[in-house]
């Protein structure tokens, strides 16, 4: 027995080693309480939106250079989560990829500021045969999901591609199964274009999908999966996971009448047009300009205006950083960075936090 | 217990049996806090439910709407997958399952068994979101471009295979349970059948019975109540299994005969949209959901049951 138990043993230890270094690497992974109880050090918690993520993990790491006292815990739970725990003020900041209802707002202890950190395009990708670059428009594509538009040789999907040879091949649609911001940006954008979805889908993070079209797929790996498996699939996903997966994605008809890439410039361009109110609680789809990508949305912190924790000034002065020098990091992870101006408005909504 | 109580003071003989009585109490006590446990998550679950079953009442269990943006909620077509799904793997999984218990016990040689013993519980011991993953990447491919077609051709005027298929259905689903139960059922199985008295088949090869025979009256007969416990036990798995489901099944709410259909179950639909669920008309229908996870659990279990007494006869001792 002793010799079967102990490479096993070993081997344990090993993986624990390894993945020991592994969450030392990412501070967003370590709740590190020790380090939060030494004398100087803080521990600010976070939890909410998985797109958010991949930044708030870059930013935790570069930040350590800027302030080395103060430690993060950030949970991705989802973003109906996160807004819940910050409604019950188990930690100092949420994250969303919607902007919370007034409904939810009400029920909250104190006001609730949104600062949007990232943003980013939803990309629609395709399996065809050979991969012909496509164009589509909103209609077409809310055609595709309504189930109205079933095959690629469809004509409203050939009179936005002349030259290109149309397989006849059925659409099979791929939708998020989970609730999911990217779910609601593209519902949002749907709504926003077309009549006949905004009459019967509408907009949400998880919606009733027409019944008997196309498959749902859990997380946007799970989409982009499917897609790339499926020959005729077409899905929506964040444009790092099409990137990933090398999978084509359609340029799309903005609201000056361009195709447009999803690429992080033309996401920039939307949020430098989109109509963005003074509670920054706003809808990027469909904005207007030559170069924005339609269907792009902002993902936001969310923290209460009176920070009572006595972590209030180190979390805003996070927040000050990571709206600034952190969006420089932003296009390595395929978001988009914030423009200079809603950077400036920001800084000034920050400037109202008190503590 | 007032006897065993009475017992410590009044022993005459002086030896304590205090020992005894803690160990019996606390026995006790853990073998209490399995209902306690079950009581308190059926009453949470209920609690949780409260605004769904406030405002749907029994209607929640025939509607086939689930429209968060319209806060309208109904859980038919998720108890539709889930019968169905664990109905194909019990279809699947039960005569495999048991003609591996039969051919380990009665006809394997004994080189051959313990390494085929040792391949089953390896099986066991697959997390289930390691099969979903293979599920997703390898068997549903294969089964998409080869088998499906094939069942269309052979089978293309049963209404079960009839449809568009897009490789992730409920027949993916059931065939990935069928997957997941088979250990469980075959490792029960053959526990049960070795308890089975030698004498038995002994008996049967004196009246001059062949091996099939003393298989069939002498063991699987004698067997039958134990063999449906197992594959009762495979039948809990299936129905609450919810990662690789989630990842095999196409997630679209289905109600029909065709197996190509994307379907949902319960528990899928709990896994994908709890955490984005804000909304407490919402979240307190993923809660009901839960509850009726539970309660079809349960009724499936007492059906079950009835149907061994009633076809099997109230034998009170089973073989294990």
């Amino acid at each position: 027995m002793k010799k079967t138990i102990l490479p096993i043993i070993a081997a344990t230890i090993a993986i624990c080693a390894v993945s020991c270094s592994k969450q030392s690497a990412s501070p967003a992974e370590s709740t590190n309480s020790t380090a939060s109880s030494a004398p100087g050090q803080m521990l600010i918690n976070g939890a909410g939106s998985t797109f958010d993520d991949p930044a708030f993990a870059k930013w935790f790491e570069a930040y350590k250079a800027v302030n080395p006292n103060v430690q993060f815990n950030y949970q991705p739970i989802g973003s109906g989560a996160g807004q819940k725990q910050l409604l019950n003020q188990t930690v100092d900041f949420g994250a969303s990829d919607a902007p919370m209802s007034d409904d939810s707002m009400a029920g909250a202890p104190g006001k609730i500021l949104h600062v949007p950190v990232v943003a980013g395009g939803v990309a629609i990708i395709y399996n065809l045969p050979d991969n012909p670059q496509l164009k589509l428009d909103g209609d077409t594509l809310a055609g595709i999901y309504l189930g109205t538009i079933t095959n690629w040789n469809d004509s409203k999907i050939a009179a936005l591609n002349a030259g290109v040879n149309l397989p006849n091949l059925p659409i099979v649609p791929v939708h998020r199964s989970d609730g999911s911001g990217t779910t609601f940006i593209f519902t949002d954008y749907l709504t926003t274009v077309n009549d006949a979805w905004a009459n019967s889908v509408k907009k949400g993070t998880a919606v009733q999908w027409p019944a008997g079209i196309g498959i749902g797929a859990k997380g946007s790996a799970g989409v982009a999966g499917q897609v790339r498996q499926l020959s005729g699939g077409i899905g929506y996903a964040e444009l790092a996971y099409a990137d990933q997966n090398k999978i084509p994605y359609a340029n799309m008809k903005n609201a000056a009448g361009n195709f447009v890439s999803p690429a992080p410039d033309s996401v920039t361009a939307a949020l430098a047009t989109a109509k963005i109110p003074d509670d920054f609680r706003f809808s990027m789809v469909n904005a207007s300009g030559d170069k924005s990508y339609p269907i792009a949305g902002a993902s936001w912190v969310l923290i209460y205006q009176q920070q009572k924790t006595g972590k209030g000034k180190e979390l805003t002065a996070f927040l000050k950083w990571a709206i600034t020098d952190g969006q420089k990091l932003s296009p390595s992870l395929d978001y988009a960075p914030l423009p200079d101006e809603v950077q400036q408005r920001e800084l000034k909504l920050l400037d109202t936090v008190t503590y | 217990m007032n006897v065993t109580g009475n017992n410590v003071k009044k022993n005459s003989s002086g030896v304590s049996h205090f020992g005894d009585d803690a160990f019996k109490w606390l026995t006790l006590l853990m073998a209490c806090s399995v209902f306690v446990l079950i009581a308190l998550i059926g009453f949470e679950l209920f609690n949780g439910a409260r605004p769904s079953i406030h405002k749907f009442g029994f209607h929640f269990l025939i509607s086939s709407s689930w429209d968060p943006v319209n806060d309208v909620f109904g859980a038919l077509p998720y108890i539709f997958g889930t019968l169905v799904t664990s109905f194909i793997a019990l279809l699947i999984a039960v005569p495999l399952s048991i003609a591996t218990a039969v051919f380990l016990t009665e006809l394997a040689p004994l080189w051959l068994r313990q390494p085929l013993i040792m391949f089953i519980e390896l099986l066991a011991a697959i997390p289930s979101v390691i099969l979903g993953f293979w599920g997703f990447y390898v068997m549903v491919p294969w089964l998409h471009d080869h088998v499906y077609p094939f069942l269309r051709s052979g089978g293309g005027f049963l209404p079960f295979f009839q449809g568009p298929d897009h490789g992730p259905c409920i027949l993916s689903a059931g065939i990935i349970l069928a997957v997941m139960i088979i250990p469980i059922i075959t490792s029960v199985s053959r526990e049960i059948l070795r308890s089975v008295p030698g004498l038995q088949r002994e008996a049967a090869y004196a009246l001059g019975a062949t091996r099939w025979e003393v298989t069939r009256i002498a063991v699987l007969s004698y067997a039958k109540r134990g063999l449906f416990g197992a594959v009762i036990l495979g039948l809990g798995r299936a129905l609450g299994e919810t990662m690789a489901v989630t990842m095999l099944i196409g997630n679209a709410p289905y109600i029909g005969a065709s197996v190509f259909a994307a379907g949902q179950t319960l528990a899928s639909v709990i896994a994908n949209e709890f955490t984005e669920a804000t909304d407490p008309m919402y979240s307190g229908a993923l809660f009901e959901v839960g509850l009726v996870l539970l309660g079809v659990t349960l009724l499936v279990n007492a059906l079950a049951r009835l149907l061994l007494v009633t076809f099997a006869g109230p034998r009170m001792k089973p073989q294990n």
